[in-house]
């Protein structure tokens, strides 16, 4: 910015040189140790694990594409559904589960909250 | 009326003690159930707290944290997994006891030393806030600018075993923070010409992500490892309790003055106090072989301290707006939300809410040992609650909550994000407190910063003339230099 001696370049600039040196500094410190470039946490090499971590985010990111044009309420079933039976609940326990969480959320948040949570294809049956 | 008197009619009101009670219970179960945690709870009540009014919103949090605290003892007992990080030092040391059939022990000095600790922490709270506030009154933007950067070494440089992990963690919050148009120069940084970053990213859903689902990402890796309860009865939880109180006070009154030491410092909080406590019973104990044995000196001493640093991290964060936690690093976003902006004047401006809040603590450590009774009798029940329907649940409430602060699907982004890189940050041994801690401070910082420097013409020395900045920035270069020392202290020796 002209004029001004310390402008919004400053601080972003002081953080990009900090974290050059450290980075520099931690790479050093790999090569030093001989520490493998990627390794993976234990749990991965476990199909189980592996599976549910993989379905919850795969549900969160289809939540975030999903959940203007199919509304809060179906998409918050499905995912808890899939979520449950990924991590091993039984059928039963996750039908009415999946369905009264999303209810009393509906309730906490868009009725006593007034979250403007999506209806999506539901909104003709809003309540 | 008197400000207490308004402060009393604060609390006292149906729904407030309504609230306190739901956030109580809420806390004893998140505390109690091991991966979730007491700035997990924080974290998830923001949203629903976001609607109500000023004191039951932070009663709430106090109250919910409070108790998860203690909470985090209960499985530490009967499952040797501790319920929050805060119980982690001393969790082996609890599950001795319960084999030796002392379980009933081991919870009872757990509810009866977080009882004297929290309330410890909060009488130091209540007498050195106001007091600190009077000096803080006369503060210019060259001492605020190395109180913040005090606050940050401080999270850097003593908390963590690593400082350069720790450097690259608060960088990287600093980073964050600097991203939108809200800097002195009012100028678009790292906007992209979008319209969601040129407001700068909003911390709630960022810390759903890094203290909620980083948490469940990990508790969902170990899905297949499952918890085995040891077997105790558990009868009176308080028998015993006055011998212990007796055999034991130098320890209690230790253990409470360095947590809430700790907990004022910026940066570390119950998890390190309880740590350094621990440690430090060790130290000092006339039977130190015992300790890991089963040996109930150390709880009680760590149990107290971790409570305590509860209360004494809001002392830094009412007074400065430098959170003393993690908790407090979201509570203060809570506040200015709120309208109670931190800061010396909180106690001018806002004195009956502040008072109010300090009655809170209060209650809350009371509160305690009647539901800590409860919580402790039906812990078996709590701890039953199964992982594949409590994890889901709770992530769902994660995406609603970070939904609601802005009613954006770009608060769901941000949290899944933030919890992916809080996630790698913590496998890889990046501590993620100093991260929060840049993004908090990351505006006070440069603006204190710049202003600093236009005020004294880009002139270094001008932090250092001023007495009380001067003697600021030489702590921080001390304190910066801390692992220096060590290492020259070692190799001396």
């Amino acid at each position: 910015m002209p004029g001004q001696k310390f402008g919004p370049a400053w601080f972003p600039g002081l953080i990009a040189i900090g974290l050059a040196i450290c980075g520099a500094l931690l790479v050093r410190a790999g090569l030093r140790e001989h520490a493998p470039l990627f390794a993976m946490p234990q749990w991965m090499q476990r199909q189980r694990p592996r599976r549910a971590v993989a379905t919850v985010l795969a549900g969160l990111v289809a939540y975030i594409l999903l959940a203007d044009a199919l509304g809060f309420h179906i998409t918050g079933v499905l995912i808890l559904a899939v979520w449950m039976r990924a991590l091993g609940a039984s059928w039963r326990l996750t039908v009415a589960v999946s369905i009264l969480s999303t209810l009393v959320i509906h309730l906490a948040f868009y009725k006593v909250l007034r979250v403007p949570l999506p209806w999506g294809v539901l909104e003709r049956w809003a309540f | 009326m008197g400000v207490l008197a308004q402060a009393f009619a604060l609390v006292f009101d149906p729904y407030v003690l309504w609230v306190i009670l739901a956030s109580a219970a809420f806390g004893l179960f998140v505390g109690a159930v091991p991966g979730l945690t007491a700035t997990m709870a924080t974290a998830l009540l923001v949203p629903v707290t976001f609607f109500m009014p000023p004191v039951p919103a932070i009663a709430s949090i106090v109250t919910a944290t409070a108790m998860a605290i203690f909470a985090g003892d209960i499985p530490s007992c009967l499952l040797r997994m501790p319920g929050t990080p805060a119980s982690a030092a001393y969790t082996d040391e609890a599950y001795a006891l319960t084999k030796k059939g002392q379980g009933e022990l081991a919870l009872g000095a757990g509810l009866v030393f977080s009882v004297i600790g929290g309330l410890f922490g909060t009488a130091v709270l209540i007498a050195a806030a106001p007091a600190l506030a009077e000096v803080a009154l006369k503060f210019s933007s060259f001492e605020y600018f190395w109180l913040v950067v005090l606050g940050l070494f401080s999270a850097v440089f003593l908390a963590h075993a690593n400082p350069l992990k720790g450097i690259v963690s608060l960088l990287f919050g600093l980073l964050v923070s600097a991203i939108g148009l809200d800097n002195p120069a009012g100028f678009p940084r790292f906007t992209f010409g979008n319209a969601e970053l040129a407001g700068g990213f909003t911390l709630i859903p960022i810390m759903i992500g890094m203290f909620a689902v980083s948490e469940i990402i990990r508790n969902i890796g170990s899905i297949d490892e499952p918890w085995e309860m040891a077997q105790t009865k558990i009868g009176n939880v308080f028998r015993g309790m006055w011998t212990l109180t007796k055999r034991y006070p130098v320890q209690t009154l230790r253990g409470s003055v360095l947590g809430t030491a700790i907990g004022a410092l910026p940066g570390a909080g119950a998890d390190i106090a309880a740590w350094m406590s621990y440690a430090m019973s060790k130290r000092f104990s006339k039977e130190p072989e015992k300790f890991g044995t089963g040996h109930i000196e150390g709880i009680i001493e760590a149990g107290a301290s971790n409570n305590s640093a509860l209360a004494g991290a809001w002392i830094p964060a009412l007074v400065f707006g430098i959170p003393g936690d993690s908790i407090t690093a979201i509570v203060i976003g809570v506040l200015y939300i709120k309208g109670l902006n931190p800061g010396p004047t909180i106690f001018m401006n806002n004195a009956p809410q502040i008072y109010a809040i300090f009655l809170v603590f209060i209650l809350a450590n009371l509160l305690m040992l009647p539901l800590g009774v409860a919580a402790i009798k039906g812990a078996k029940q709590m701890l039953r609650a199964p992982r594949e329907v409590l994890m889901p649940v709770i992530l769902l409430f994660c995406v609603v909550g970070s939904f609601a602060i802005n009613n954006s699907i770009f608060g769901v982004v941000l949290m899944l994000a933030f919890g992916l890189v809080a996630y790698v940050m913590e496998e890889n041994g990046f501590p993620v407190a100093p991260a929060i801690l840049g993004m908090v401070l990351g505006a006070m910082l440069e603006e204190n910063f710049i202003s600093s420097m236009i005020k004294a013409d880009g002139r270094i020395f001008a932090f250092f003339e001023r007495p009380i900045a001067g003697s600021l920035g030489i702590l921080t270069l001390t304190v910066a230099s801390v692992p220096l020392l060590r290492r020259l202290y070692r190799a001396a020796r």
